[in-house]
């Protein structure tokens, strides 16, 4: 479990976090979802140590990641996955070999084990055949699979993930959805998920943070959020058409 | 004052880099790409520069040397000298602070802006150390090599170049290479050449590490790097001199 406590973050003279406190659950999808440029990608980087805080504390399991020294920080984050908006994945590396990397880096396993272990990680996302191919050779939507393949090679305890259906169509979408949504239960894992997607929302919505503006202003889960009255929210999720089509029909 | 905040900022890049690897095995192998990445893939344009230049400094040489009262073999050992001295370690480095100072930075430029270095140090990589160190020690071991083969190709240019245009016969172009020939002078390029490999690296590096935004801004700390690499190598390439030559 991660516990984010009055967490401020400022750009100079602007406040893009403002005093922002969630509990993010162990073997749920916790979903921090609001418009763009909220503070949403800030508050990850922020939980992960990308970025310093300017006030509050990121609690791992109940340990403050910012009171840790250099040696536990590291030891944290190699129980962290994380999966970029573009994947991130490293580019003079063949898939196969963006999976074993951190295998290389944190393991004793033999180059056998490591090979066994990252087609695995590659099966359980559904990618065959392409361990030898590089990253500009595979498409959008695989890229992200291959990320969440590197993510899970090292069995994390805390996986994040910023925005992981941009960019990709909606199968796709609801593919990589699924994939997170298991992976989290099958793994029993803490999984922070960034999005502005309403169909993730109500996919895998299980523990949901509504951030506007810097600060939360809801939080509930994918069931609840169909029904509050919270004007802001109600905005952002009945912007499209078609759930306000769905949402006037309901009235009626 | 920005000067001040660079230069605290690069040293303290270097001492991330020179901090404990994770595993010895992965930065040597990755030392061993390096080689063969900045070094052998510099072979070409190394040939070709010295071959041409050392033909234009003979040339030059003979022009300038004509003269009852200086022997043709001058030709050869100002060319030498000119070569050994200066051409090779530092004019040869200038070229390289261009190529490979510019592909060092650019490439860890765009492993910044597309996340993968971040994406290094959630998985617990000292991403400084991984990507730097097997770079600069790569160069630093490699362009004495280089910068030999670059001498070795200048005289031959000269060489051929010379006695094509009739400008110094072969006898007297190999006698003048070898007259009171003082391997000091080697020593004394080679080390500026370490020095030089150090600083093209690092400053590269240093400029594609903190690069902050787009495809435009990769772009402009490749010509950053290729600029300050190149203006540290001039000052370092007189402050050496200065304490091993004067």
């Amino acid at each position: 479990m991660i516990e984010v406590r009055n967490l401020s973050k400022n750009f100079g003279e602007k406040q893009v976090l403002k005093d922002f406190s969630f509990r993010f659950e162990q073997g749920k999808p916790n979903l921090i979802i609001g418009e763009s440029g909220t503070g949403k990608s800030v508050l990850l980087k922020c939980m992960v140590g990308l970025l310093e805080l300017d006030a509050g504390e990121v609690l791992y399991d109940g340990v403050d990641f910012l009171r840790m020294n250099f040696k536990e920080k590291k030891h944290i984050r190699r129980e962290i996955g994380m999966l970029f908006q573009g994947g991130a994945l490293f580019d003079s590396m063949t898939v196969e070999e963006n999976v074993v990397f951190p295998l290389s880096l944190f393991t004793d396993k033999s180059e056998a084990e490591k090979k066994d272990r990252a087609n695995s990680c590659l099966q359980r996302v559904n990618l065959v055949n392409i361990n030898k191919l590089y990253p500009s050779e595979i498409s959008g939507g695989m890229k992200k699979r291959v990320a969440i393949a590197r993510a899970i090679s090292m069995e994390p305890k805390y996986l994040f993930c910023d925005e992981p259906n941009s960019g990709l169509d909606p199968k796709t979408s609801i593919l990589i959805d699924e994939l997170i949504n298991d992976l989290t239960h099958e793994l029993n894992i803490t999984t922070v998920v960034i999005t502005h997607d309403m169909n993730s929302v109500l996919e895998i919505g299980d523990n949901i943070a509504f951030l506007y503006k810097g600060e939360k202003c809801w939080e509930g889960n994918k069931t609840e959020i169909l029904h509050t009255d919270n004007k802001t929210l109600n905005d952002f999720v009945y912007a499209t058409k078609f759930l306000k089509n769905f949402k006037d029909k309901l009235g009626k | 004052m920005r000067v001040f905040y660079h230069i605290g900022r690069y040293f303290l890049l270097l001492n991330r880099v020179f901090s404990k690897p994770e595993k010895g095995v992965i930065y040597r192998n990755r030392f061993f790409e390096e080689v063969n990445s900045l070094g052998i893939g510099s072979l070409g344009i190394v040939a070709i520069i010295s071959v041409f230049m050392g033909a234009v400094i003979t040339i030059q040489a003979a022009f300038g040397f004509e003269s009852p009262w200086i022997p043709l073999y001058a030709v050869g050992l100002a060319t030498r000298d000119s070569i050994v001295l200066e051409f090779s370690p530092a004019i040869v480095s200038l070229i390289l602070a261009g190529k490979v100072g510019s592909s060092i930075a650019g490439e860890i430029g765009t492993m910044r802006v597309t996340e993968q270095i971040d994406a290094m140090e959630i998985m617990g990589v000292n991403s400084a150390a991984y990507l730097i160190l097997p770079k600069i020690l790569a160069f630093m071991f490699i362009l004495p090599f280089l910068i030999i083969l670059s001498m070795f190709l200048a005289m031959i240019g000269g060489l051929i170049f010379g006695v094509f245009t009739n400008a110094v016969t072969p006898h007297q172009f190999l006698y003048g290479i070898q007259y009171d020939f003082r391997p000091y002078n080697v020593l004394y390029a080679l080390i500026k050449v370490i020095v030089f490999a150090f600083i093209i690296t690092s400053v590269a590096s240093y400029h594609g590490y903190y690069t902050k935004g787009g495809a435009l801004e990769v772009g402009r700390s490749s010509t950053k790097a290729v600029v300050y690499s190149s203006i540290v190598l001039l000052f370092f390439d007189l402050l050496l001199t200065q304490l091993l030559l004067a």
